[in-house]
């Protein structure tokens, strides 16, 4: 079957097996920042923004997505313009292996879309199916608390506020 | 077993007086440069070792023993074959039978050699019976389901103390296995040591202290799961791309497993989704190596979640019988410690990590006169241990530092007070450091450096010690507050060696290649500092690449707490090789000597004339124009001390006495790495260590069915701590400069998942009476804790 998607602004058709899973089909088109930790939707590793809202691609077959707009961490920003969250997430110390980095920038930049003023608790919450085991969350909460500042800041300055 | 000698310390030429002392006046050390991978990492660009694409690549999947224990009578494997897209399958059968181990330890390895690639015999649920690659997993995994296997299912053990005992099943009873200590009674390893007289000592003693402590089966869970690729290269080599934490030790033992020269193997570590400990270890990369020599193929192995729970390495469940002795005044005497490691169907690292459960911890009390420690890990049919962060001494802290309360209290003693009047100090050693090392016997050590004492001042200020100790709240909920003590080490000393090369570019960069492993921990940024700090340029000037057996130094690898410590130092000689290079090109182009110039900021300056030259144009001149020569140096360096990092944590805890939920209220940890190379990152070292050792002390555990099954194989079922969990946490680094590592520098990546079990177990006895000696302390734990202690019969 057919599967037509924007990736990252980009349109796309697949053809797909309706078994495949959303996490599959990008991954093998090259969207590797995605990552597999668990494939039961537990870890937050492959997360992605589909139609506003932070999904596990693992869990969800490619064929739901039909018709989508679908933003992966490599459209979140890239190392020459990186986002505020994933700058913040680098100055902060939130990353150490960086495996689940990608789907929690993905977690962290829904949310501020959604709610640009969260509150910690807010963040928590938002961050809360994303596991990592190497930061021990600490200075991920402080980066996207960062992360928030400065995309306020960006977005005052693009509004003429400042 | 008595420890095997270690080999002498050679006579080194006595170290250049130091005239530095602490880290002020660093230019690169000691400051939060930008993660040298972190931006790539963000942005999701980074390449991990699946995030490449291979050409024809085969999926391999295994078929796992349903049975705890038992031999194959017979495996048909007609039915898979036939399966359209099966390439090749693997099996005792089929292979050849090389016992080995699978711990990623130096040459020779302490492990037993217990381990086939494949064997008839299965020794617990999860054991390999077959790997069958094919052209997608899923005819992979089809096809093992149509292997036919016929099994004498025989009698199984999965408790350690009864596997010890006459009488029990076997576990290994192969002829030709090597390096266990008595197969026969499920014996994998043994370690005894005494210093003084322990039965002696307990005699006199004004005290004496007795108790059991337990601590069960924990899976690292790395987010990246294992995974390998493997394929030949353009000469027909094995090139092996793993994520793995010892890339060299993949390469020896895959071709000793693979029965081929180490040169005709190639390992790449790209980057590496976390390891723990887990990564330590080598059982899959030589089946995929086997499938692509076979096939002629690029081969996958990547393990799903649950295979990383029930297939891959765990850590050690321990349960550690604690003595001590102590007098009126609170002196303890003598210090006895009885550790049986429980290390599943084969010993991989079974030695080693039982002898730390002792050689870590026991060296903290020092004044003891009279230190015994015995050490067993004993064979079951349950998951297999392996190395994980803190590899014995979170054992033997849990055991150690949960009685130091009980001897306060029964003392009148505050518990902070008692450990001030034993700890280990400054310029001070311990008996035990000489006596019991990783293995064999130890390396003597005195304390360099020690900031201990300042540790748990500081700690116990910033958790409102004297308040919170006193004041429990009203009501059902009860808060208290609890701390422990820890020291771990640096590297192991007289083993462990890493190297380093350093070479200068044109432009007045310079490659740094190191056979380090990052992992995650960020030793990529932290080795990178030390060069740049050593060559007076900034951190991006270096460029670091890491891990690749045909292109990098050889290292050990990423364990023990080693390598800041062990390959940085390595990485500062080669810097400081390079930077004399570096004066005597300048010397000839400036035409003064040596000693009168220094390097600044890329440049070479006359001390007299302050004339500069640029490193790009010494560069230039050694490459293209005069006495040309490449400016570069190798260097390895290898340690005869382990300087112990030091660490106070203090726990606060909520206990509802009505649930027996236990709530983790703030959790503080005051470290002493030595000088902190940087100081986010090694906050961030401690911060990941102790989440996870408070989610081991809280919630993690492996639930076993009575076939020896583990039956909650997932995320969803194995609770992993998430930001939902996190407490108000605080990291204090307590500087100190320990003078053998480079810039002062000594380990923290393990120490701090060694204090949350004790810590939290005694915050749960302040608050509400209670102590608990098994973690995790499930609320069905502490609830039948609390109603036993309040039931009549107790009083």
């Amino acid at each position: 079957m057919k599967l037509n998607v924007a990736i990252n602004g980009e349109a796309k058709e697949f053809d797909i097996h309706p078994k495949d899973m959303l996490l599959d089909v990008l991954r093998d088109d090259g969207y590797t920042g995605v990552k597999r930790g668990c494939s039961t939707g537990d870890c937050g590793a492959c997360a992605i923004i589909l139609d506003g809202k932070a999904v596990n691609s693992c869990i969800l077959f490619a064929a739901q997505a039909e018709g989508g707009k679908i933003t992966t961490v490599e459209g979140i920003g890239n190392p020459k313009v990186p986002s505020p969250v994933q700058r913040e997430m680098t100055d902060a110390g939130g990353i150490q292996c960086g495996f689940c980095v990608p789907g929690i920038v993905v977690s962290a930049t829904a949310l501020i879309d959604e709610n640009p003023e969260p509150t910690e608790d807010e963040i928590r919450e938002a961050l809360d199916g994303n596991l990592c085991r190497c930061t021990g969350y600490v200075k991920q909460i402080e980066a996207i608390t960062l992360a928030v500042k400065e995309t306020r800041k960006t977005r005052g300055a693009r509004l003429g506020v400042a | 077993m008595s420890p095997v000698k270690s080999p002498a310390r050679p006579k080194k030429p006595a170290r250049p007086v130091k005239s530095r002392n602490s880290a002020a006046g660093f230019k690169v050390v000691n400051h939060n440069v930008e993660k040298v991978d972190g931006i790539c990492l963000a942005t999701g660009v980074a390449q991990f070792v699946d995030d490449r694409k291979f050409p024809g690549l085969l999926f391999i999947k295994f078929l796992y023993s349903p049975h705890a224990h038992a031999r194959i009578t017979k495996i048909d494997t007609t039915h898979a074959e036939q399966l359209k897209g099966v390439r090749c399958i693997l099996h005792y059968g089929n292979v050849p039978r090389v016992l080995h181990t699978t711990a990623g330890q130096g040459y020779p390895e302490p492990s037993p050699y217990d381990a086939a690639m494949f064997d008839s015999k299965v020794r617990y649920v999860g054991d390999r019976v077959a790997a069958v690659a094919a052209e997608t997993s899923d005819i992979a995994e089809e096809a093992c389901r149509l292997i036919k296997v016929e099994y004498d299912v025989l009698p199984a053990v999965f408790d350690p103390e009864e596997a010890i005992k006459a009488g029990a099943p076997v576990i290994h009873d192969e002829p030709d296995l090597r390096g266990a200590h008595d197969a026969k009674r499920n014996m994998a390893a043994h370690v005894g040591i005494e210093v003084g007289s322990v039965e002696k000592g307990l005699a006199k003693a004004d005290h004496r202290f007795e108790d059991r402590y337990e601590l069960g089966y924990a899976q690292h869970c790395p987010i990246e799961p294992h995974v390998c690729i493997t394929y030949l290269d353009d000469r027909d080599r094995l090139v092996i791309r793993t994520s793995t934490q010892v890339p060299f030790h993949a390469r020896r033992i895959c071709a000793q497993v693979l029965q081929i020269p180490e040169g005709q193997i190639r390992v790449i570590k790209p980057r590496i989704g976390g390891g723990f400990g887990a990564k330590q270890e080598v059982f899959l990369e030589y089946v995929a190596g086997l499938v692509t020599l076979r096939t002629r193929r690029p081969a996958k192995i990547e393990q799903t979640r649950a295979e990383e729970f029930y297939a891959s390495r765990t850590r050690h469940p321990h349960i550690v019988n604690m003595r001590i002795g102590v007098k009126k005044n609170g002196m303890i005497e003598t210090l006895d410690m009885k550790a049986l490691s429980n290390t599943g169907a084969y010993g991989t690292h079974s030695l080693t990590v039982v002898c730390n459960c002792g050689s870590k911890a026991l060296p903290l009390y020092n004044k003891a006169k009279n230190v015994g420690f015995i050490g067993e890990a004993a064979y079951t049919n349950l998951p297999v241990g392996g190395a994980y962060r803190g590899y014995g001494g979170t054992q033997g802290f849990y055991a150690l530092e949960s009685m130091m309360d009980d001897i306060a209290e029964k003392l009148g003693m505050d518990p902070l007070a008692l450990r001030r009047k034993n700890h280990i100090r400054l310029g001070e050693s311990s008996p035990v450091f000489a006596a019991l090392g990783e293995g064999k016997e130890g390396y003597d050590q005195a304390m360099a450096s020690c900031k201990l004492s300042e540790c748990i001042d500081i700690g116990e200020k910033e958790i409102n010690w004297a308040v919170e100790r006193k004041n429990h709240g009203r009501g059902p909920v009860k808060t208290g507050v609890g701390c422990a003590i820890l020291m771990q080490g640096s590297g192991i000393p007289g083993i462990d060696m890493g190297g380093a090369t350093v070479k200068l570019n044109e432009d007045g960069s310079f490659n740094l290649l190191v056979g380090a492993t990052d992992l995650g921990t960020g030793s990529d940024t932290v080795l990178a500092q030390i060069a740049a700090e050593a060559l007076a340029v900034p951190v991006g000037k270096i460029l670091i690449y890491s891990s690749d057996t045909d292109f990098t130094p050889f290292d050990v690898g990423a364990y023990a707490s080693s390598t800041t410590y062990i390959s940085g130092g390595a990485v500062k000689k080669a810097a400081e090789n390079v930077r004399r290079q570096i004066l005597s090109v300048a010397a000839e182009i400036l035409s003064e000597k040596a000693d009168n110039l220094a390097c600044s900021d890329g440049h070479v300056v006359s001390k007299k004339t302050k004339k500069k030259i640029s490193y790009r144009n010494i560069s230039l001149r050694s490459l293209y124009s005069r006495n040309q020569f490449q400016i570069e140096a190798t260097e390895s360096h290898v340690s005869y001390v382990s300087p112990p990092p030091f660490a106070a944590h203090f726990a606060k805890v909520a206990v509802d006495t009505e649930t027996g939920l236990v709530k983790l209220l703030k959790y503080v940890m005051t470290v002493d790495c030595g000088v902190a190379i940087h100081p986010k990152l090694a906050e961030g070292q401690a911060e990941g260590a102790a989440m996870n050792g408070i989610s081991y002390a809280l919630t993690e555990e492996f639930i076993f069915n009575a076939r020896g099954a583990m039956v909650n194989a997932s995320f969803l079922d194995y609770k992993l701590f998430s930001t939902r969990d996190l407490p108000e946490m605080k990291t204090i680094l307590v500087p100190s400069y320990e003078p053998n590592g480079p810039f002062g520098a000594k380990s923290i990546a393990e120490i701090n998942i060694n204090g949350p079990a004790p810590a939290i177990g005694n915050a749960i006895k302040n608050a509400c009476g209670v102590r608990l000696r098994s973690i995790p302390y499930t609320p069905e734990k502490v609830l039948k804790a609390i109603r036993r202690q309040s039931a009549p019969a107790a009083a």
